[in-house]
């Protein structure tokens, strides 16, 4: 099933709400996890996982190295088919469904080098068989409120890695699928310029509202991007504790992380992440 | 600068060297040979300049042969290739049968294709082609297979078929490589072609280098190694060029 290609605009959005019932959009957008388990070969790299995501809601998944994030997100995206249990994207189970669902966003940004920024960012929209002035348009329109105004026709190597960020994230967006599945996206930047990508998703999702399941091994990250943060053992992963964020996606990161509510829920996941690497 | 200063230099010394122990007859003295089988640059030059209507007309007739059996080796490299990263049957039941095609002895074979397809083009377009092919193939096939995973998992995420994912992702990926096999071809194509040439033909630089030794020409032998060197030395140039146009990412 092909949804339609562009952005939903405020109208567009309220029009679906009204032709209709609000309670489609929401399970479109939604994601369920039962019973779920996988091996990799020989290995249990999953045991046992339950997960649920409402509409727009945004699951952060911290947890030890190796410990079957990736795997989970590829499951979701309906790259993997699951051994045991069932992973439902928007009420469906099939690898078509859950494929038409979710967008998934590497861990690196995989940015292709022979195309500009602009082709890079439209790729769902051409493999979808938009023409190409048409699909930079309509992905050029995105290109200053991403900060990136002026960089369309760059090439990959020519962006910072902010940027790369910026243009991957774009690139997944584009897909306009009411789920993403994002693997540690700003695992590679450093410190500061992480600061600024957390602060700037933060806005971006208030924008631009999706269902979003995080993997991250950051756990001031997934606290502060995320409403909930389900913390995973180490392999066989299952989820030792579940935690809400005590003040997801407030404008000032600085000021959301040193909140004691917030140092308190890290105290709490740090402790549960210890827990589950025994 | 130095790219080309250094090899210029590099050349004259051996070139004048050569000249002072052929002219002096210190290096046929040395090989126990008559100095008219031992040509001093001076004399390859004059050979050249003298012999250039007839080394020109060699030359293209040998140029031609390389030009048609490499282009022959691209698009069948191409076609395997492409067909053999679609298709894990294909892989594994052509890939020993590619290993082996390179193995086959050319100056034996040679003499058998001129039998079967006669004097002309054609048996020097098939060994030319079959030499060319496995650098291109093999090459072009370790590009597309190159390719990694988490690009194509984005793809698939982001609704590209199976064409889509070769034609955004594989066939852009595997263009450098392509690039490498097609060099290594085209300089051994010119050697091949004077396998073809020698193995039965009524003109191209490998028949004149074979009557001319035949007659102790050596001066001519070696103005015709010369251009047949330079020949190989441009294809490749042009080769590095079409690359530098193409694979503008790297």
């Amino acid at each position: 099933m092909r949804q339609d290609t562009k952005m939903p605009t405020a109208e567009a959005k309220d029009f679906a709400q009204a032709a209709s019932p609000a309670s489609n959009d929401a399970i479109r957008a939604s994601l369920s996890i039962r019973g779920l388990a996988h091996s990799y070969g020989e290995l249990r790299t999953i045991e046992q996982l339950d997960l649920e995501v409402p509409a727009h809601g945004v699951l952060g998944l911290v947890g030890p190295s190796g410990c079957g994030k990736s795997t989970l997100l590829e499951l979701i995206a309906g790259l993997q088919e699951p051994e045991q249990g069932a992973v439902e994207v928007g009420g469906e189970t099939g690898t078509q469904g859950r494929l038409a669902g979710c967008a998934f966003m590497p861990q690196r940004d995989m940015l292709l080098p022979w195309l500009t920024a602009i082709d890079n960012a439209a790729l769902a929209l051409r493999n979808r068989g938009v023409r190409r002035k048409q699909a930079r348009d309509q992905a050029g329109q995105l290109f200053e409120r991403f900060g990136l105004g002026g960089f369309e026709r760059s090439t990959p190597a020519e962006l910072s890695g902010g940027m790369r960020q910026r243009v991957a994230f774009l690139r997944t967006l584009i897909a306009d699928k009411p789920v993403l599945a994002l693997d540690e996206p700003f695992a590679s930047l450093d410190a500061i310029t992480r600061a600024e990508m957390q602060e700037w998703l933060a806005g971006a999702l208030k924008a631009e509202p999706r269902s979003v399941v995080l993997v991250t091994h950051d756990i001031e990250e997934a606290l502060y991007l995320c409403d909930r943060v389900a913390v995973l053992s180490a392999r066989p992963a299952r989820v030792v504790e579940e935690l809400s964020a005590p003040a997801p996606r407030t404008a000032d990161r600085d000021a959301a992380v040193t909140n004691p509510e917030f140092v308190a829920a890290r105290e709490q996941a740090l402790h549960a992440l210890r827990e589950g690497g025994r | 600068m130095r790219r080309w200063v250094l090899p210029a230099l590099l050349v004259a010394a051996l070139v004048g060297g050569w000249q002072i122990v052929a002219s002096t007859g210190a290096l046929a003295d040395a090989l126990h040979l008559d100095p008219l089988l031992v040509p001093s640059p001076a004399e390859i030059a004059e050979s050249l300049w003298q012999s250039r209507s007839l080394l020109a007309e060699n030359a293209w007739v040998t140029l031609r042969e390389i030009l048609l059996g490499f282009g022959c080796a691209v698009v069948a490299g191409l076609l395997f290739a492409v067909a053999m990263h679609l298709s894990e049957t294909l892989r594994l039941a052509l890939y020993p049968l590619l290993v082996a095609s390179q193995t086959v002895p050319i100056v034996a074979i040679g003499p058998i294709l001129v039998v079967w397809f006669g004097y002309g083009i054609s048996p020097k377009l098939w060994i030319i082609a079959l030499i060319c092919f496995f650098p291109i193939t093999v090459n072009t096939l370790d590009g597309l297979r190159s390719v990694d995973p988490e690009a194509t998992k984005m793809m698939r995420s982001l609704d590209a078929s199976r064409r889509q994912i070769l034609q955004r992702v594989e066939a852009p990926s595997a263009l450098p490589y392509f690039f490498s096999g097609a060099k290594i071809a085209v300089t051994v194509a010119v050697i091949a072609a004077l396998f073809g040439e020698w193995a039965g033909a009524d003109s191209g630089l490998g028949v004149l280098i074979r009557q001319d030794s035949a007659q102790l020409e050596t001066a001519r032998v070696f103005a015709a190694v010369l251009v047949l060197s330079a020949m190989a030395v441009a294809l490749f140039a042009l080769l590095a060029l079409a690359e530098r146009r193409v694979v503008t990412w790297r």
